[in-house]
């Protein structure tokens, strides 16, 4: 991990409905950290309190993980920096994003997560973690140093965007990757069956006369995985699943004991195909906008424990690299800073998950994903990283207020609901919704 | 009075009707136009049309070329070949060059679908959409449902078969709208690799036997195999894409005797149509070009804002 310094003293958030989905609490109560530690506030006198954050009528969750974001450096500054990223991220209410390593030049070596990390240490916001590559320069053609790059500190490998297309390299990937327990997260595509595709292939690709990118192209890569995962032991993390098809497969290797996990993202639990009729790009995204049908087994998914993950694939572009035609347009759309409005909107509000339900997927489970025993929790020892949320706090979102360098947003002017209010790493307020906008 | 009420001709999807309608009504009188001595009338005088062809195009370049002359606007030509497209230029860039030049009218032929929407957006001007990808060609629809209701009378009610390679066609997607919201039974046939069920979303019959459908089609619309398109994964070969879509004399047998043989150009001889019935007494093809003379013409004419198109060709002589 890289990121902030923990802060001294003593920290208290008070008054505010705890939501812990790790230790299954709801209730009101205060949360107390010691020198960017939570301790029990038990044994914590009021008259010692350094700072006191006053939660009342909000709720105090675990700080927000985002397992999937592209923070673009090394290469690309203009869309993002680790910087602008992470304070997209705080502002969106995440204390810790994992950055995937597609960046310039790819994250394939012990060097360049040691820069990484060291760029993180003086820049960052909020908690950054880093992955390295499945292959080297994630050409799909040879195993990257898993070991090295897990001794420089990835959490975890994928070769994000890349996915890998050679079989054989990604079970020998599954049983080193094993070895040194070190997860695999893949971004299933086949990329054969989805050749040139820019949209989902349907009704609307059909319409528009745009190349289709099939389900069956992502879906033949997570039942590939699954049968890894089985043949191999080792865990895969399928990264956002858009399909009711990858959805079945999941669930149904689960049933079998496959240790293989999932994820969605806040766009494709929410908006489908039909988008892109107007050929805007800021709805062209990989794997792209599915059908209704798919949004329902998502968040059947979601219900169920199928997809136990939420996670923005935040993946910002220049304006003038997204104004182009449809099909030349680059894949992806920021995410950091709508994720929570648009989640609570659509599964809360309209969908009537529990908020602990929600908040377990973008906390406790991606840290047990990545094994961060000391994220995604408010137990004793725990970081003190906390996220405290309006949930019905309405909202309208402007792009020009984004911390992200890019405005690559679909959401821009749309009504939210569910806010993150301030955001707390290492016991530290580094958001705050009235202090920072 | 005139129903038209677009700055841009993008699709036929969003037109009704009875917009579909005016263009037929402006296109007759512009037809009679073309067939004087002198075919010129001045409507759109002092009028810059650009022709921006950044896919290769001859017979489209050519009639909207014809058409605008004809209207006497001042016509520039911009091929992909020659234009700043290949020093990586973006479509935006060059748009707003068009809007800084002050043209009028932009023609747009681009291999992407929604770039004459992107443009549309982005212009003051008039846009025409003259092919996005495979989204759609407006204005071959236009005269293909021109030539069709010149022929028969009528659309309402017709069969209209559309064969081939209908995946990668705009010509078909276009022809569909037209022809749906003009009344027309539209039955596509094709191997099921060009030619996914989900067609029947909108609005049409799907059909893989081109023997069955022959006989009941009062129209036969065959659309070019696009080779350059094909990634040899679609049919295994040509011969056998003609066993079982190409029209042939034994096939043209089965047919009604007044069935219309229609295509979009540039034909393949051999491939989706014999060179005989290509040339023969059920094909309207070399009509269909005439016509899209004059459906180019009204199309400029309305999106110019003109009314009553037969005082404009009466005024000149």
């Amino acid at each position: 991990m890289s990121g902030p310094k923990h802060a001294q003293g003593v920290l208290r958030v008070r008054g505010g409905l705890v939501i812990d989905p790790a230790n299954g609490a709801e209730e009101v109560r205060d949360v107390v950290a010691i020198g960017g530690r939570i301790v029990d506030g038990a044994g914590v006198a009021m008259a010692a309190t350094d700072e006191v954050i006053d939660a009342r009528g909000l709720v105090v969750a675990p700080g927000l993980i985002d397992v999937h974001v592209h923070l673009r450096e090394p290469g690309r500054p203009d869309k993002e920096d680790i910087a602008s990223g992470t304070r997209a991220a705080a502002r969106g209410g995440f204390t810790s994003v994992v950055a995937m390593p597609n960046t310039t030049p790819p994250a394939d070596s012990a060097s360049a997560i040691a820069w990484m990390r060291q760029r993180a240490e003086e820049r960052a916001a909020v908690n950054v973690f880093f992955t390295g590559c499945i292959s080297q320069g994630q050409k799909g053609e040879l195993m990257a140093p898993l070991a090295s790059l897990k001794r420089a500190g990835v959490v975890a490998v994928s070769d994000d965007g890349q996915c890998v297309q050679n079989a054989e390299l990604m079970r020998r990937a599954f049983e080193y990757a094993g070895m040194i327990g070190l997860p695999i997260l893949d971004h299933c595509q086949d990329f054969n069956l989805s050749a040139g595709g820019a949209m989902n292939e349907g009704y609307w690709s059909t319409l528009l006369g745009l190349p289709g990118w099939p389900a069956i192209a992502e879906e033949m890569i997570i039942s590939r995985d699954a049968l890894l995962a089985e043949f191999t032991s080792h865990h895969v993390h399928c990264q956002h699943v858009t399909t009711a098809g990858g959805v079945r497969i999941i669930r149904e290797a689960k049933q079998r004991g496959v240790r293989i996990s999932g994820e969605a993202t806040p766009h494709h639990l929410t908006l489908t195909d039909a988008a892109v009729q107007d050929f805007d790009t800021n709805f062209k995204m990989n794997p792209p906008l599915r059908t209704a049908r798919d949004i329902e087994a998502l968040v059947e998914g979601l219900e169920d424990g199928t997809i136990e993950i939420l996670a923005t694939d935040h993946a910002p572009h220049c304006s003038y690299e997204k104004e182009v035609e449809f099909e030349a347009a680059p894949f992806g759309i920021v995410g950091l800073e709508t994720a929570l409005g648009v989640l609570f909107q659509a599964l809360h509000h309209h969908h009537k998950l529990p908020l602990a339900k929600i908040l377990r997927k973008l906390t406790i489970n991606p840290a047990k994903l990545l094994g961060l025993a000391d994220k995604g929790h408010l137990g004793p020892g725990a970081d003190a990283d906390i996220t405290l949320i309006d949930p019905g706090m309405e909202w309208v979102v402007d792009r020009s207020t984004f911390a992200s360098k890019s405005h690559n947003t679909p959401w821009h002017g749309a009504h939210l609901k569910g806010r993150a209010v301030k955001t707390i790493v290492g016991g530290r307020v580094v958001w705050d919704l009235a202090r920072d906008g | 009075m005139s129903v038209w009420r677009h700055k841009d001709l993008v699709s036929i999807q969003h037109l009704d009707a009875d917009e579909i309608r005016e263009v037929h009504a402006a296109a007759r009188t512009f037809k009679d136009v073309i067939r004087r001595e002198i075919k010129k009338v001045p409507a759109l005088r002092g009028k810059t049309v650009v022709n921006l062809f950044v896919e290769p195009s001859t017979r489209t370049r050519i009639s909207f070329e014809l058409a605008a002359k004809r209207m006497s606007a001042d016509v520039v030509a911009v091929h992909s070949e020659t234009s700043s497209f290949r020093k990586g230029e973006t479509l935006k860039d060059t748009v707003r060059n068009l809007e800084a030049l002050k043209a009028d009218f932009v023609v747009l032929r681009h291999k992407a679908a929604g770039a004459a929407q992107f443009i549309a957006e982005r212009l003051g001007c008039s846009v025409v959409n003259a092919g996005d990808g495979a989204h759609e060609h407006p204005t071959q629809a236009l005269l293909d449902t021109f030539t069709i209701l010149e022929k028969r009378g009528r659309i309402e009610g017709l069969r209209v078969l559309i064969a081939g390679d209908i995946l990668f066609s705009r010509v078909a997607r276009s022809d569909i709208w037209a022809l749906t919201k003009l009344g027309a039974k539209v039955v596509l046939c094709g191997p099921t690799t060009l030619l996914p069920d989900v067609f029947r979303d909108l609005g049409v019959e799907v059909s893989h036997d081109f023997d069955r459908e022959l006989p009941r089609a009062d129209v036969i619309y065959l659309l070019r195999v696009q080779h350059e398109r094909q990634q040899h994964m679609m049919f295994p070969s040509i011969g056998e894409f003609v066993s079982l879509f190409g029209l042939t004399p034994e096939r043209m047998e089965r047919c009604k005797p007044d069935a219309l043989i229609m295509h979009p150009g540039p034909i393949n001889r051999g491939v989706e149509i014999t060179s005989e019935l290509a040339d023969g007494p059920n094909s309207v093809i070399l009509e269909q070009v005439t016509n899209g003379l004059a459906v180019r013409m009204a199309v400029l004419y309305l999106l110019n804002g003109g009314q009553a198109p037969e005082t404009v060709a009466e005024g000149i002589a």
